[in-house]
């Protein structure tokens, strides 16, 4: 047992550190420090940057332009890049419907799709739940019939994340009622300009507009953008939930977010003294350091298994998403507790980075949104309740 | 980065693993509790035969050799089987002791004898008034007139850990300063049957024994001093370090068998008709306690890893994080599986009740989870501040 990483691991975080250091865009950089939201050229950017140097879509299989990195790297690479306050890649692209076209596409989907995604030429958003469908995913109802060569769709789906700035989307769909729910779904692309297809915004708990609800009506869809067999769907969407379980407790980013929150805690008074002085601020912020700790050394395990060709089904992969989803979420909400009162102030300008003009210091600005933004995490991609019953049942075979 | 097991690692890890299997089941246990000193002596001297009583010392003292990782694989199998024996406070206190602020003369009069099963010891070292203090030692030294380099002992110490049984005992005392201070600290090893030496003995709540030990004007000759008088307290600190690595290690056992023993119990109740485990509520719960119990293991390891690191600062934060950890999951995986399992976790009977019992006594032990938050959070915690924009 070493629980050191080698010296090529060493080396290779360092090469990945100064990467970033020299290569993210200032701005960049400053937006996601204070907590702002990127706009939709910020991501194309830094994708690009990173497409260049090779390293856009890590996890993909070499010949589509993957990286060849075993857990660990990934593992470190992610690390860094929350170090350096680099935006994630857009998982729509890159860690959703990326892989999947590497591992079920037609040659001619992956020739078309495939360069354009890694390198942000294109955008995808996901089409899979809907408004009665939501942790019973497989229970959706948008439908597709077949006619010659082209599907009919007719549906609605919900929480259409940058529905608004996509070009395509990936969706599932109901191609049969037959037999099982889960049976009946097929895992289609389609083309956010297609006619009949309108967005609509929805608005999140933080005024901005991150999703959407996406209609259907009549819309063409050509049968050659079927990914796999028809009515193979769900097992395709599953293929791509397992991709990201090295990166997926987003460990970095809390570490990161937690020493921001230390810093800021010296920037404000509370009787005359820093509130980072207070001891049962420190204890606060102790308690939360010990389960990213405890966090970060299994994931570490995950991923060294990982790294030996370990098990699929690792137990330790659901306490990842569980925990890690826990303390991205109380480290925003020990953001905006040190905001204090200046977390009140609505500015939506200053979130969206279209003006400096803020009501207390720049930082504060954006706490309290993004303290309610990440309630979210718990919820999608599986919530904390769906986790525990996945594990309750997979793990303790209750 | 590699979390397996070596070689002679795992082979460490089955001998216990068999041992306990075959001798401690907890029928087993309940006859050890009866005997004269509450644990088995005939048990004592198999670990002595299978070379576990001298895994931590150097093969140079007639040891296994083993690192914080060895200490792991022994002390986590010691948990999950709720071991009697006195190995923690023979081998990792006591012999601890030695080895950290021992001299070459010592750990070679003293180590070969407790590997090979013929002496026991205790760490004489908390007193009535100093809770988790470290350094609070009224216990006094003071130059023996009669004897040259002697001393002479007085004061009294308290719950110290099979200190009822031990032959020899490690006693901290101030050679100089006040009650609380870290400078003027001394070990000494005293004979269990010296002259002014008096021990009350008692059972612990978690079925263990420890005793009072009065000291009266006890003579310690010149020979067993254990370093430097005067500068003990970074020894002190690291015998508790370590001890704090081992029980991390014990704690996880224990929180694994607590878990199975839980969830078979969901598997086979039947209440309504059908298994209590089928009811998401409980399960839940259940997925709760695995959640702890993973991340507890992690900062075992993390403790492991720590625990000889040569940066003070950074080794005692690793530390009080882990005890803070361990502590509240074991705090939570201990109420649930008696929460969960309903009357039948109640009795003594059942033997989820003893490992919730020793794992409440594991968050006591060397600081509780307040004491070593309030720690590390003084010390700044384990994340520096970042820059800002």
């Amino acid at each position: 047992m070493d629980l050191r990483f080698t010296p090529e691991e060493v080396a290779f975080r360092a090469e990945v550190r100064t990467f970033f250091e020299s290569n993210l865009p200032a701005d960049i950089r400053r937006k996601q420090m204070l907590g702002q939201r990127l706009a939709k050229e910020d991501i194309v950017n830094w994708q690009r940057i990173l497409n260049k140097k090779g390293w856009a879509c890590p996890l993909w299989p070499v010949e589509y332009g993957g990286t060849g990195w075993d857990a660990v790297r990934y593992f470190i690479f992610k690390e860094e890049s929350y170090r350096a306050y680099a935006p994630d890649a857009l998982s729509h692209n890159i860690t959703q419907s990326g892989p999947v076209i590497c591992a079920y596409g037609t040659p001619e989907q992956k020739e078309f799709f495939l360069p354009k995604l890694r390198n942000m030429d294109i955008w995808m958003c996901q089409g899979f739940s809907e408004p009665g469908s939501g942790s019973d995913l497989a229970s959706l109802k948008t439908r597709a019939v077949r006619e010659g060569d082209h599907y009919i769709i007719n549906g609605q789906k919900l929480w259409t994340t940058n529905g608004h700035r996509a070009d395509w989307m990936y969706g599932l769909v109901r191609t049969s009622t037959d037999g099982k729910k889960q049976a009946g779904i097929s895992y289609l692309l389609i083309d956010m300009a297609s006619p009949g297809v309108q967005v609509r915004p929805v608005v999140t708990l933080d005024n901005d507009h991150h999703t959407n609800e996406t209609f259907f009506n009549n819309v063409k869809v050509p049968v050659k953008n079927l990914i796999g067999d028809e009515n193979k769907g769900w097992t395709i969407a599953k293929f791509a939930l397992g991709n990201e379980r090295a990166g997926i407790a987003k460990v970095g980013l809390s570490k990161a977010r937690l020493a921001l929150v230390k810093a800021l805690a010296q920037r404000v008074e509370v009787d005359g003294k820093p509130l980072g002085e207070s001891s049962r601020f420190r204890e606060k912020m102790a308690l939360i350091e010990t389960e990213l700790k405890a966090l970060e050394i299994t994931n570490m395990m995950v991923v060294a298994g990982m790294k030996k060709g370990g098990p699929k089904q690792d137990p330790r992969t659901s306490v990842l998403k569980l925990k890690g989803s826990e303390l991205q979420q109380a480290t925003t909400e020990l953001m905006m507790e040190v905001a204090g009162p200046h977390a009140m102030a609505h500015q939506h300008a200053f979130l969206e980075a279209r003006n400096d003009d803020t009501v207390g210091p720049d930082w504060a600005g954006t706490a309290s949104p993004n303290y309610y933004f990440n309630r979210a995490v718990s919820i999608f991609g599986g919530s904390s309740e769906i986790q525990h019953n996945i594990v309750a049942k997979a793990v303790l075979g209750l | 980065m590699d979390f397996d097991l070596s070689e002679e690692q795992r082979m460490l890890k089955e001998s216990v693993d068999r041992l306990l299997e075959d001798r401690y089941s907890f029928e087993q246990r309940k006859t050890y509790t009866q005997a004269p000193d509450g644990w088995s002596r005939e048990l004592w001297q198999q670990y002595a035969d299978l070379g576990l009583l001298g895994v931590p010392f150097s093969q140079d003292h007639g040891g296994f050799g083993g690192g914080p990782v060895e200490t792991m694989i022994l002390m986590e199998a010691f948990g999950k089987a709720l071991v009697l024996e006195p190995y923690f406070a023979t081998v990792i206190l006591f012999g601890g002791a030695l080895k950290t602020a021992g001299s070459e003369a010592q750990q070679a009069a003293l180590l070969p004898k407790i590997t090979e099963g013929k002496l026991l010891g205790a760490f004489a070292h908390s007193e009535r008034d100093a809770r988790y203090d470290l350094a609070d030692v009224k216990t006094t030294a003071k130059k023996d007139a009669s004897v040259e380099g002697g001393w002479v002992l007085d004061g009294e110490k308290t719950v110290v850990i099979h200190g009822d049984c031990a032959d020899k005992l490690v006693v901290s005392a101030r050679v100089s300063g006040g009650q609380r201070d870290k400078d003027g600290l001394a070990l000494f090893l005293v004979d269990a049957k010296a002259p002014g030496v008096t021990r009350k003995a008692y059972p612990t709540q978690d079925s263990l024994r420890a005793a009072d030990i009065t000291l009266k004007g006890v003579k310690v000759a010149a020979g067993d001093v254990l370093g430097e008088p005067g500068k003990a307290y970074e020894a002190i600190e690291r015998i508790a370090q370590s001890a704090i690595q081992a029980l991390s290690a014990e704690a996880v056992g224990g929180m694994q068998e607590m878990l199975d023993i839980t969830v078979e119990y969901l598997k086979t109740r039947q209440q309504f008709g059908v298994p209590i485990g089928s009811f998401q509520a409980l399960q839940h719960r259940a997925v709760d306690m695995l959640v702890a119990t993973e991340q507890a293991r992690s900062m075992a390891m993390f403790a492991s890893m720590m625990v000889d690191e040569k940066d003070a600062v950074e080794r005692a934060k690793a530390i009080s994080a882990a005890k803070v950890h361990i502590g509240k999951s074991g705090r939570y995986v201990g109420q649930q599986s008696i929460q969960l399992h309903g009357g039948i976790g109640m009795t003594l009977e059942y033997k989820v009740g003893h490992y919730f019992i020793r794992s409440t006594m594991i968050e006591i032990l060397f600081g509780d989870t307040d004491h070593h938050l309030a720690s590390l959070a003084k010390a700044g915690g384990l994340i520096p501040a970042g820059t800002t924009a």
